[in-house]
C-alpha cells in the first residue's frame, strides 16, 4: 500500500515538473477565448496570416515565438470588439500585405492575380491565330483525267507486296 | 494542274510574304529572354526580407520603461528633435552580437544617437550583455512581451530604424549592420537625415 504511494507520489512530482519546465520553454500559456464564437473566429483568422519567421506557414500552423504572440494578439482585439477586417487591417497597417497569406485584389497586384489566366488566354490567342494563319483544311478543286490516273499509278504502287 | 491552297507565307525570306515565316520562330527566343531577365533577377532578390510598411510614418506611440537601474527608458517622445537610430536588440540574439562593434563605434565616433528596444528579454540578462560587450545607447526601453515590436512591424532581431528628426521612420535595416549595409545604406541615409533632405534607403 505504501508502495504504491509513493510510486503514484512520484509521478505527480514528475509530472508537475515536466510541467513546469514546458511551461517555461513555451513562455506564457496561449489561452483560448471563452466565448466559442469569438474564438472560431480567431481560429479563422490565425489561418489566413502568414507567420512571418517561417513565412510559408499560417501563425496557426507555426511554432514561433512571433505567430503565438500574434495569435494572442488576434484574440485581444476580437475581444475588444474589432470585426475580422479591422484585426486585418492592424496587422496590415504594421506589416504590410506580405502578412496576408492570400494577396489582397489591387492595383499592385494585379499582374500576380490577372497573369496566369492572361497568359493562357495568350497562349489560345496564338494557337488560333497560327490555325488560322497555316491555312486549316481548305477545300481543294477536284482533280481532273491525268491527275486521277496518277493518283490510282500512286495507290496501286503502294499495294505491292 | 491546280495547286492546293497553303494560306500566306510562301515565298522567300526577302519578301513581306516571307518575312512572316519567320517571325514567329522568334518568339520563344522572345519568351525566352523576357524569361530569363526575371529569373536573373531573382537571383539578387532577397524574398525573406520584408520591407517595412512604416516608412515614410510617423514612429508608432509608445512608452518603454527603462531596463532596471540603468536609466532612461524610451518613449515616442524621446525620438523628435534629432536624427536617431533605434536597435533592437536582445541578450538572447547571437546576430546582435555580430552588428554590436559597429554601433560602438558609431556611438564613439559620434555619428548618430542611438537607442535600444531591448526585446523579449530578461532585464538581467540584458544589462550583463550590455556591462560585457559594451553599451551605446543613450536611451534603452524594455519590451518585455513585444507588444511595442509588433507596433513597430519587427519579426527578428536585429532591426534598426533611422529615424528623422521630425519623428520619422525613413529606413529600416533588417538583420545585422554589416560593414557594407552601412557603407552603402545607413551612411548615406543618416548624412541625408541629418542635412534634411529626403532619404533613400
Amino acid at each position: 500500500m505504501l508502495r504504491v504511494l509513493a510510486k503514484l507520489l512520484l509521478g505527480v512530482l514528475v509530472w508537475a515538473f515536466l510541467a513546469s519546465v514546458l511551461q517555461a520553454q513555451t513562455g506564457a500559456a496561449e489561452k483560448p477565448l471563452s466565448d466559442p464564437a469569438l474564438e472560431r473566429r480567431a481560429l479563422a483568422l490565425h489561418r489566413e496570416i502568414r507567420c512571418l519567421v517561417c513565412q510559408n506557414q499560417s501563425i496557426a500552423e507555426s511554432n514561433a515565438d512571433l505567430a503565438r504572440d500574434i495569435r494572442q494578439l488576434v484574440r485581444e482585439r476580437l475581444g475588444a470588439g474589432d470585426s475580422d477586417a479591422q484585426v486585418i487591417g492592424y496587422l496590415v497597417e504594421r506589416y504590410g500585405d506580405w502578412v496576408l497569406l492570400k494577396p489582397p485584389f489591387k492595383a499592385a497586384t494585379w499582374a500576380l492575380w490577372l497573369a496566369p489566366v492572361g497568359v493562357l488566354l495568350l497562349a489560345g490567342l496564338a494557337v488560333f491565330a497560327w490555325y488560322r494563319r497555316s491555312g486549316g483544311i481548305r477545300p481543294v478543286a477536284a482533280l481532273n483525267e491525268a491527275e486521277r490516273r496518277r493518283l490510282r499509278e500512286i495507290l496501286d504502287d503502294g499495294n505491292d507486296a | 494542274m491546280s495547286e492546293p491552297e497553303r494560306g500566306k507565307g510562301k515565298g522567300d525570306a526577302a519578301s513581306p510574304a516571307g518575312r512572316r515565316r519567320w517571325m514567329p520562330g522568334l518568339l520563344p527566343l522572345v519568351l525566352f529572354v523576357v524569361l530569363g531577365g526575371f529569373l536573373y533577377q531573382g537571383l539578387f532578390l532577397k524574398p525573406r526580407e520584408i520591407p517595412s510598411a512604416l516608412i515614410g510614418r510617423p514612429v508608432p506611440d509608445f512608452d518603454l520603461p527603462a531596463l532596471p537601474g540603468r536609466l532612461p527608458g524610451l518613449a515616442a517622445a524621446d525620438l523628435k528633435g534629432a536624427v536617431s537610430l533605434v536597435n533592437v536588440f536582445a541578450s538572447w540574439c547571437v546576430a546582435c552580437r555580430a552588428e554590436h562593434p559597429i554601433l560602438m563605434r558609431l556611438q564613439q565616433e559620434g555619428t548618430v544617437v542611438i537607442h535600444g528596444l531591448n526585446y523579449k528579454d530578461e532585464p538581467r540578462a540584458a544589462l550583463g550583455w550590455l556591462e560585457r560587450f559594451g553599451d551605446p545607447y543613450a536611451r534603452i526601453g524594455a519590451d518585455r512581451n513585444g507588444r511595442v515590436g509588433i507596433d513597430w512591424g519587427v519579426y527578428g532581431v536585429p532591426e534598426s530604424f533611422l529615424i528623422d528628426a521630425e519623428g520619422n521612420i525613413v529606413c529600416k535595416q533588417i538583420g545585422p549592420i554589416d560593414e557594407h549595409s552601412l557603407e552603402v545604406r545607413l551612411l548615406p541615409a543618416i548624412r541625408a537625415a541629418s542635412a534634411g533632405q529626403p532619404v533613400t534607403c
